[in-house]
């Protein structure tokens, strides 16, 4: 067989997903307008299942396919798999909030499929050019979903900002590559890592490289100092795009991140790219915390949560052990329903006149006027404020567990300390809740499919999804192996 | 039979069957109520059980259970001693009572009230039955959800106020504790509550992690000056929460000094006497007075039991076998009494709807049972023989004569200042006249409030003539605590704290030691 088609077969999920993209549009092209929607959600759905069970059986081990561009291990088969979870999700969460508003175009799966396609590539890739093609192709369809309600201003803002601030951190990615290609001479990053560790002194011009290429990164994960897009495009972006937003895309850009800087830059260049990630990780648990306290917009509200809860991730990243990557996979995976459940619940509810709620203030009373909905709301945030016994304690557990092992106890105690300040506000959302007094009647919009999913997520956060706890501590342990080859 | 897991369950079944009832609120709460109060009384019945197959003569952990279900975080590690048991036994005894108290008090959201108790309950089981120390920060800090509920949604007019504070406090306190658990875990290689408190960590470590522990427990206990939760808390809370706040979840501080503080860092323990001692002197003297000020009923009690907690402090830091019988007496005796004094306030709070101490008076004449129940609990804080706050008093006291005479003399004067703020409050409230036409016209307790009050009463009572029921199967567990401490105390008890002032009455084995150069 050539090896062109050993690659592509090696690369199952992204032809997939390339091919099955094509064919949605195609599909929704085709397809009577009134259904187009559906039709081409339905699709894509399907698609993404099939692109995340075809990893069921990819072989044991890694394979290196297209020339060592494209890798497929055990961690990037668990990241696609979260991936390929949070997109299909978030399609569906769309579709009821898309016909209503009228804004109902067959793009948007379409566009998600897209964006999929390069969070796969990204956190497959092994080449710094492969994860910069893959960056891009999630980043695109990015900009457009995020000004999808074209007749809404604040919409169109969002796109923008996003699309400027967006291109301004590839272009500084970009850089950072250059730099490390320059000073270390390959792009390929087990390659590098060769190079780095025969050079006779660490070179500052590498190290300017790594600067760069992590300013690049911070920027994709909303990290502080680079997160200010992150509250404005949550805000103006349709809802549901905003919980698009924080999931899928922060598991992509937090595993490529932890695979740069694992794999490429082990051993004495370690350390200085250890004291930024701890750096970053305690400015953004502590921003994340501070800054959110005085929010009144639910959606800024839970950008400033999802901030910090990168923060608390990059901790498992910052001792760059197996056990710290394991952790951060952990966190990932549990973020990402955390944050999915609380996006699901606001977008189920609507307003007497109809709109999404978008006010704090809006949800007053909701344990009297919709008692379940509130009870799941309740269970994401106590689940992210940490609290045991509630699912979202465990990963801050693992990932200061990690931190703690490898020393860095003062980071630790930051830490907890910045989700004691996060746990006043998402207190405040279920004081709102269930200590106020109805202001206005909350009607839920209804859809039995995205209650099943608030339901699902519910059910995964609160105490009963501990039994996950020990087949997720086997799989993320597997995966996080992955990058440290033996 | 697992039989704790099935104590821990139970609840958590029944507070999940109470939010899925069926029919419309009135039958909905009816439901509840029975439900809630025969849930209780079979975790009461199971306590029952528990104490009379209870092994007293070994300090080793009983009905033992563990499974690895959530390996490799936790496991699900269970296990008593007799220290556990007495404090589940206290925590099983008072929730069917709390549930009867709530019973025409709480109007609104019955179902979602009862299921908040029944929460609680379960994770009180389980912070005393844990063996794995996650295990245990699980359910000990688990336990702040429902609190927060119930404080939030059921509780007085500054509510929210309260419970905020009462929560991040809390919670602030406890992640220190965590990363100190964290730490140990990852030196000493296990998780078993029993294995590390036998493990020897370095000396200037335990000086860090008693801290860390201490920054929670002390929250929690509540000392001096991290005690300003309490009141508000108290205040706010409706009665029976007041009751499980004061009678089980103040005992958590001392149950982790004694599980955790004293056999795993007996070093800085005996190091850090002073400390400790200071706070628990500066906390009987300036709470004491604070509770003589009080103008709410509430408050005082609530100013009370940070006073009856510094016993608690002090008895245990004795590091002798009387002062750490005595601490685990004062937690029993204070979770009785003090529930009690709480349930006697919600009594005429239900009827006057105010907990003003000027509000009331005459209630001798108007309310003679209220007036005898309140008097014999009044007794019981303040101490007097044949109740159970003379023999915790007692024993704390000659526990801690034998370590610092002076922190003995001043905790001594916060049992004067006790009685003397007890007795007023006894006097304004029962003696008298009556404040208004309505004071005089509250009815006295109805057969629902004695069948509250009276097994409080025979327990206190038990506990005060024949306390060695209660101490006995605590011996074996504390005798084993002392036998970690011992060693270590002599060296490092800091003898000046003694004065020479106390010196004749009966010399401390420091004194004697001086007495020799």
């Amino acid at each position: 067989m050539h090896p062109i088609f050993a690659s592509i077969a090696i690369a199952g999920p992204e032809t997939i997903l390339t091919l099955g993209s094509l064919a949605a549009l195609m599909l929704g092209s085709f397809t009577p307008k009134h259904r187009a929607l559906v039709v081409t959600s339905l699709f894509a759905v399907a698609i993404l299942a099939v692109a995340g069970f075809s990893l069921m059986d990819a072989p044991a081990g890694r394979s290196i396919a297209f020339d060592g561009l494209y890798i497929a291990d055990d961690f990037s088969a668990f990241l696609k798999v979260i991936i390929m979870a949070a997109a299909a999700a978030s399609v569906l969460l769309a579709l009821p909030w898309l016909n209503e508003s009228g804004t109902g175009r067959f793009e948007y799966p379409v566009l998600l499929l897209l964006a999929a396609l390069g969070m796969a590539m990204m956190v497959s890739a092994n080449d710094l050019l492969t994860l910069y093609v893959g960056l891009e192709l999630a980043a695109l369809p990015s900009y457009v979903l995020a000004a999808f309600s074209r007749a809404d201003d604040r919409s169109a803002e969002a796109g923008l900002k996003y699309f400027v601030l967006g291109a301004l951190a590839s272009g500084i990615l970009l850089y950072g590559v250059t730099l490390v290609y320059g000073f270390a001479g390959s792009t390929q990053l087990d390659v590098i890592a060769g190079l780095v560790a025969g050079q006779p002194e660490r070179s500052l011009g590498l190290l300017f490289g790594i600067v760069f290429i992590l300013a690049g990164l911070a920027f994709k994960v909303s990290a502080v100092p680079f997160h200010m897009w992150t509250p404005d495009v949550y805000e103006g972006a349709p809802t549901p795009v905003a919980a698009f937003f924080s999931a899928a895309p922060k598991a992509a850009a937090l595993g490529l991140m932890a695979r740069v800087l694992v794999v490429a830059f082990p051993g004495k260049v370690a350390a200085d790219w250890q004291q930024i990630i701890m750096v970053i990780a305690l400015a953004s648990m502590v921003l994340g915390a501070v800054a959110a306290v005085a929010q009144t917009n639910i959606k800024r509200l839970l950008a400033y949560s999802s901030i910090a809860n990168i923060g608390f991730a990059l901790v498992g990243l910052a001792p760059g052990t197996p056990a710290g990557i394991s952790a951060l996979l952990f966190y990932v995976t549990v973020y990402v329903a955390m944050t999915l459940g609380s996006f699901l619940v606001v977008l189920q509810l609507r307003r007497p006149d109809g709109g999404t709620v978008e006010q704090m203030a809006d949800l007053a009373g909701l344990s009297k006027t919709q008692p379940r909905l509130a009870a799941a709301l309740t269970i994401f945030m106590f689940s992210l404020a940490g609290i045991p016994p509630l699912l979202g304690f465990w990963p801050k557990f693992a990932v200061f567990q990690a931190a703690i092992a490898s020393g860095q106890i003062g980071l630790a105690i930051i830490g907890f300390i910045a989700s004691v300040v996060a746990a006043f506000y998402y207190l405040r959302l279920i004081k709102i809740m269930y200590f106020d007094e109805p202001a206005v009647v909350l009607a839920s919009e209804g859809s039995k499919v995205n209650g099943a999913m608030i339901a699902a997520c519910a059910l995964f956060c609160s105490p009963i999804g501990m039994l996950a706890l020990s087949p997720l501590a086997v799989a993320t342990a597997r995966a996080a192996a992955a990058l440290f080859p033996a | 039979m697992p039989i704790l897991s099935l104590m821990i369950l139970l609840p958590v079944a029944a507070a999940l069957l109470l939010l899925a009832l069926p029919g419309d609120d009135a039958a909905r709460a009816g439901r509840a109520r029975m439900v809630a109060l025969a849930t209780t009384l079979v975790e009461f019945a199971a306590g029952i059980w528990l104490w009379l197959n209870f092994d007293q003569t070994t300090a080793a952990f009983q009905f033992s259970e563990n499974l690895p279900l959530f390996a490799p975080y936790v496991s699900w590690s269970l296990g008593l001693d007799g220290i556990a048991l007495m404090l589940i036994m206290l925590s099983v005894f008072l929730m069917p009572l709390c549930v009867l108290a709530s019973w025409v008090a709480v109007k609104k959201r019955v179902p979602e009230y009862m299921a908040a108790f029944l929460l609680m309950e379960s994770l009180m089981i389980g912070t005393f039955a844990a063996r794995d120390i996650f295990l245990f920060y699980l359910f000990f800090e688990g336990g702040l959800i429902p609190m927060f509920l119930i404080i939030g949604i059921w509780g007085g007019a500054r509510r929210i106020y309260a419970s905020y504070k009462f929560f991040l406090y809390t919670l602030l306190g406890s992640v220190l504790m965590l990363v100190a658990m964290l730490w140990m875990v990852g030196v000493a290689g296990t998780a078993d509550i029993g294995e590390l408190s036998n493990h020897d960590f370095p000396k200037e470590a335990q000086f860090w992690l008693f801290l860390a522990f201490f920054a929670s427990f002390a929250v929690k206990m509540p000392m001096w000056p991290v005690h300003t939760w309490l009141p508000d808390a108290h205040v706010e809370a409706p009665t029976a929460g007041s009751v499980i706040l004061a009678g089980v979840l103040l005992k958590l501080g001392g149950y982790g000094f004694i599980r955790f503080s004293l056999p795993m860092f007996p070093d800085a323990s005996a190091q850090l006497i002073w400390l400790v001692f200071g706070l628990s002197m500066v906390a009987v003297v300036y709470t004491s007075l604070v509770a003589l000020v009080q103008q709410d009923m509430k408050k005082l009690i609530a100013y009370s039991s940070v006073a009856h907690m510094a016993f608690v402090t002090g008895g245990l830091f004795a590091l002798n076998t009387q002062g750490i019988e005595g601490a685990m007496v004062m937690m029993l005796s204070h979770g009785l009494v003090s529930g009690a004094l709480f349930l006697c306030v919600g009594v005429i709070y239900d009827r006057l709807h105010t907990r003003e101490i000027s509000r009331y008076g005459g209630l001798a004449d108007t309310m003679p049972k209220y007036a005898l129940v309140l008097l014999f609990f009044t007794m019981a804080s303040v101490g007097l023989p044949a109740t159970s706050g003379f023999v915790a008093e007692f024993l704390v006291l000659l526990g801690m004569y034998q370590t610092s005479t002076w922190a003995t003399f001043v905790l001594t004067t916060g049992i004067i200042l006790g009685a003397g703020y007890m007795l007023w409050l006894y006097a304004r409230v029962a003696y008298g006249k009556a404040a208004g036409e309505d004071t005089r016209a509250m009815p006295d307790l109805d057969a629902r409030e004695i069948a509250i009050l009276a097994p409080i009463i025979l327990a206190t009572l038990w506990m005060g003539i024949y306390p060695k029921s209660f101490q006995q199967p605590m011996k074996p567990a504390i005798a084993a605590v002392v036998a970690r401490l011992e060693g270590r105390e002599l060296a490092t008890v800091p003898t000046d704290m003694t004065l020479s002032a106390a010196r004749p009455a009966l010399p401390s084995p420091a004194h004697a030691a001086e007495g020799h150069h």
